[in-house]
């Protein structure tokens, strides 16, 4: 099975290692890295549970070849708050607006599809600062959610991206 | 931002989950993110072939393949095991034959799950191959039998329940009408799919870390299928990724890592790809129904007549149970005179199916309402006027002698009907467009346990640490419903302290008193009440703890927010201070609490299915488009009322009900786990198997009524099944009101909506 050596930057932080050239993203964030904060649903890029970003844009880390981002910067779920907070000159223990906004708006009944949800809803945000409905249900269109029929999670993004404008 | 919600709770104000911080910062552990030290990696071997006799499994080539640790075939390796006590059907890895295609027949650790899935290919398996069976129903042509231990052939179970004299009710009546239905199957779709870590210690203790909404019972059959006692299983469910009753039964994977645990010595994972999942399944069964029912002058419903036929696929599972639920909840909404129930479960070659959201309930009520909605238009009256003329009154008992107690079932007909504008607008829409209502009731709790014992459902142990905190443990699973988040809200409510004192343990058979699992809508009806137990023995310890320190009666004793004090002494002392003197006292302060429904009122064979310590009540409306060109229905909107008793968590019954009634969207409009011809699954994928997105959800209006239930904790009733049920029946009776076509099959998929106006076409052109 050949091998690369596979160059990433992290949540900020540098990593090398040897992976096999088959090796997706999703195995690597997973299995290699153990930030299991990105999750697993289908494998198949159907339902975005494992949306994490690359080079700042929202991608399926199951149908992503790992050795097809080297050098690439990744964001997973444990480091949208640092993300946010080096934006933001904040402190690295708060929440992206969006996390705390799913928390509070009910917008997390069994947390499976969250991780995928916040990271494509944090980049929606960041470039939209107030998305429509239509926007966001476009944005989201590739997270199946089963549990929460949705309304909640659009109230989230639409509060999170409230209090952003207001604290800007 | 930090986060609002938890951080300085009072008991009074509640958030969505308490455990709401894990699942947003990706730290919240599921059971494929937990890593063991020396893990190995489970595969299954799945048969290619939906019915045939297995000649021979040779293991060698797989054996010898780069990482293989452990590989193993079905004779010798488990026990039969099933749910049901008189359904031990099961092997985890097949014996002789294999009756679906996806049924796990060899299993193989490796150090690798890549290597794992290399070496399960590479296990070569003989088949022999016999016809599938893929209808329920008695054959025009014999079949080959599925279950050979069968004693009824490829009839699993037959039930016949009558209340009252059904043929002179159908008989006199001044109305009577017949429809059927035939409701698809259908699967849970959990987002996370099933994993399971096994480790069978050099000790010999099992311990089970497994994605399972029933780990009392996995314990219990887990032993049963390994041949060890039930000590000696310990099954922990790490944060789970939803169920929907997906998970409510011992499982071949489970048993395998259990037992390739055995073999290599390590622990051993195995997580379920999607496809395996749709093979898995125990799914809603495919159902087909007939009812007839006869109505008096006054268009009361004077007998009903129900029969349904289930698809039961390959093994029992709960299929008795879902059997008898197609006949159990029809009188529980509407009164009548006499009751006629026949049900039949068949064995076909195809995954099994079982208890999903709604349990057997949901095909049954789609029949119901939509032939309630065809009885008011023969008799010309408002759909949901006839349903006002026929519904079973609170503290009542109906004609299959299930008690119900608070009802807000007329509540919920008024509600959807004012949301709506109901009146003002049914009838008035153009063409293509249509109002449709129907109503739903649902338990909060099976009143029986799945096998029979006379201990409690639920228990919960509470200690009280002279640190002040309270540590509430109780064997409930949160299977993502908020399960925790209500007992631990309702642990401060009772002690009357703040939400942060409060620490959980729950779901582990080991550390925790049993209670039964997340199944049947029970957990806040039966953890609530045992929870309130635990908190009354453990505030009289303390309160008399008070008492005797300041040498006043108990009954002197009062609370001030989390003070105790005297009513008009001086005396005051904070909760942590109090809970020292107890301990003082008594030494380290533990309470416990169980909690035991009624009996059911029955005596009938069957009796045990349907009783419940309270119903909840739901209505819908649904409005919806129909395009006749291509056949689309979209659903513009919904209006759903539920009656939940009291809602100990609004944002979180608000967040049951609209999952629910988007899960009853899906499976009216789009979701079917349907087969070819050869037994194959025709999408065993995400792709192949649609469910709502963002895109497809309509606008949906909420409205929660009724009031405190004298039997639920703090009056609560159940909200995370009942919703879904009407709104199936609610969006084909809106699509009738549409395009005028009466609908006999579901889900309502641009084929079937074209085939069935083509019909009416080809009749009007007669
Ligand atoms: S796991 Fe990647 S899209 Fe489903
Ligand atoms: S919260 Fe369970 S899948 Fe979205």
């Amino acid at each position: 099975m050949p091998e690369s050596v596979l160059r990433l930057i992290v949540n900020g932080r540098p990593q090398q290692l040897v992976a096999a050239d088959e090796m997706t993203l999703l195995e690597v964030v997973r299995d290699r890295l153990h930030l299991h904060g990105t999750k697993d649903g289908c494998a198949a890029g159907s339902c975005g549970s494992c949306t994490l970003w690359v080079d700042g844009v929202p991608r399926l880390a199951c149908v992503t070849l790992a050795k097809t981002v080297q050098d690439c910067e990744i964001v997973t779920i444990e480091g949208l708050a640092g993300w946010w907070g080096k934006q933001h000159a904040a402190d690295a223990a708060e929440l992206h607006p969006l996390q705390a906004a799913f928390a509070e708006q009910g917008a997390v009944q069994c947390g499976f599809c969250t991780p995928g949800m916040v990271m494509g809803g944090a980049a929606l945000l960041r470039d939209t600062p107030s998305p429509s409905r239509a926007q966001i249900q476009e944005a989201l269109s590739g997270h199946l959610c089963r549990c929460t029929g949705y309304e909640q999670i659009i109230r989230a993004v639409q509060a999170a991206g409230r209090r952003m404008l207001d604290e800007a | 931002m930090k986060l609002e919600a938890s951080a300085r709770q009072t008991a009074q104000a509640v958030p969505n989950r308490i455990e709401s911080w894990a699942k947003v910062t990706g730290q919240a552990l599921y059971a494929d993110d937990i890593e063991w030290p020396n893990m190995a990696y489970g595969c299954l071997v799945r048969s290619p072939q939906a019915h045939a006799r297995i000649l021979g499994v040779d293991l060698a080539a797989a054996r010898s393949m780069p990482g293989v640790l452990a590989a193993i075939e079905g004779p010798g390796s488990s026990a039969p095991y099933g749910i049901m006590p008189s359904n031990q059907d099961e092997h985890a890895l097949a014996v002789d034959k294999v009756t679906y295609l996806g049924e796990p027949v060899a299993a193989i650790a490796a150090e690798s799950f890549r290597q794992a899935y290399a070496a399960a290919r590479a296990v070569r398996v003989e088949y022999e191959a016999l016809s599938p069976v893929l209808k329920a129903g008695a054959p025009e042509k014999s079949l080959p039998q599925v279950r050979e231990e069968s004693e009824t052939g490829n009839l699993h179970k037959a039930v016949d329940l009558e209340f009252g004299d059904v043929a002179t009710g159908l008989q006199t009546a001044s109305y009577r009408r017949e429809d059927r239905l035939f409701y698809q199957g259908n699967n849970h779709v959990a987002l996370e799919p099933h994993a399971v870590t096994a480790f069978w210690q050099p000790n010999g203790q099992i311990v089970v870390q497994s994605a399972t909404q029933v780990p009392h019972y996995v314990q219990r059959s887990l032993a049963k299928a390994l041949g060890v006692p039930e000590h000696l299983v310990r099954v922990m469910v790490p944060t789970l990724g939803g169920g929907f009753g997906g998970k409510s039964e011992l499982f071949p994977h489970e048993v395998a890592a259990a037992l390739l645990s055995r073999r290599c010595g390590r622990p051993v994972r195995i997580t379920l790809s999607r496809e395996d999942v749709f093979y898995t399944h125990r799914g809603r069964h495919p159902v087909a129904m007939k009812v007839e029912t006869g109505f008096d002058a006054e268009s009361r419903i004077q007998a009903m007549s129900f029969e349904s036929v289930l698809d039961g696929g390959a093994y029992g599972s709960y299929g008795i149970a879902s059997t008898y639920y197609t006949g159990a909840l029809q009188p529980t909404t509407y009164r009548m005179g006499a009751y006629r129930f026949h049900g039949e479960r068949w064995y076909t070659t195809k995954p099994p199916c079982g208890p999903k959201r709604g349990h057997g309930t949901t095909q049954p009520r789609a029949l119901l309402e939509v032939h309630m909605d065809r009885v008011a238009r023969d008799l010309g009256l408002d759909p949901i006027e006839l349903r006002r003329k026929n519904l079973q009154p609170a503290y009542s008992v109906t004609v299959n002698q299930l008690d119900i107690t608070t009802s807000g079932l007329a509540a919920c007909l008024d509600a959807v009907e004012r949301m709506s504008s109901w009146k003002e607008r049914r009838g008035r829409l153009p063409y293509g467009q249509g109002l449709g209502f129907a109503c739903s009731s649902y338990l909060s709790g099976a009143g029986l346990p799945i096998y029979w014992n006379p201990l409690p459902h639920s228990g919960v142990r509470i200690a009280v640490n002279r640190d002040g905190g309270v540590h509430v443990a109780c064997g409930l699973t949160d299977i993502g419903q908020g399960a925790n988040t209500v007992l631990a809200v309702l642990a401060a409510k009772a002690l009357g302290v703040c939400l942060e004192r409060v620490q959980l343990t729950t779901q582990d058979t080991a550390t925790t008193p049993v209670d039964l699992g997340s199944y049947s809508s029970r957990v806040t009806m039966m953890a609530g009440n045992a929870l309130l137990a635990a908190a009354q023995h453990m505030l009289s310890l303390l309160t008399e703890a008070a008492a005797h320190h300041w040498e006043v009666p108990a009954e002197a004793v009062a609370r001030d927010g989390e003070d105790f004090c005297v009513d008009g002494g001086g005396q005051r002392a904070g909760w942590t201070e109090v809970v020292r003197w107890a301990e003082a006292e008594l030494g380290p302060l533990a309470a416990s609490g169980g909690y035991t429904p009624a009996p059911p009122r029955g005596r009938h064979k069957g009796s045990g299915v349907g009783p419940s310590p309270a119903y909840s009540f739901s209505a819908c409306v649904a409005e919806v488009a129909v395009d006749d060109l291509d056949g689309r229905v979209q659903v513009k909107r919904l209006y759903v009322a539920h009656d939940p008793g009291t809602p100990l968590n609004p944002q979180s019954v608000e967040g049951q009900i609209r999952g629910g009634a988007v899960m009853g969207l899906g499976e009216a409009l789009m979701e079917a786990q349907a087969f070819n011809p050869d037994g194959r699954h025709r999408g065993p994928h995400l792709l192949g198997y649609r469910i709502p997105t963002i895109l497809d959800v309509p606008e949906i209006e909420v409205a929660v009524v009724g009031e405190p239930d004298p039997n639920g904790p703090m009056g609560a009733k159940e909200a995370g099944q009942g919703p879904l049920n009407p709104v199936i029946p609610a969006v084909l009776n809106a699509v009738r009101e549409a395009i005028g076509v009466d609908l006999s099959e579901t889900p309502l998929t641009p084929d079937r909506v074209l085939r069935a106006l083509e019909r009416r076409r080809r009749e009007e052109a007669r």
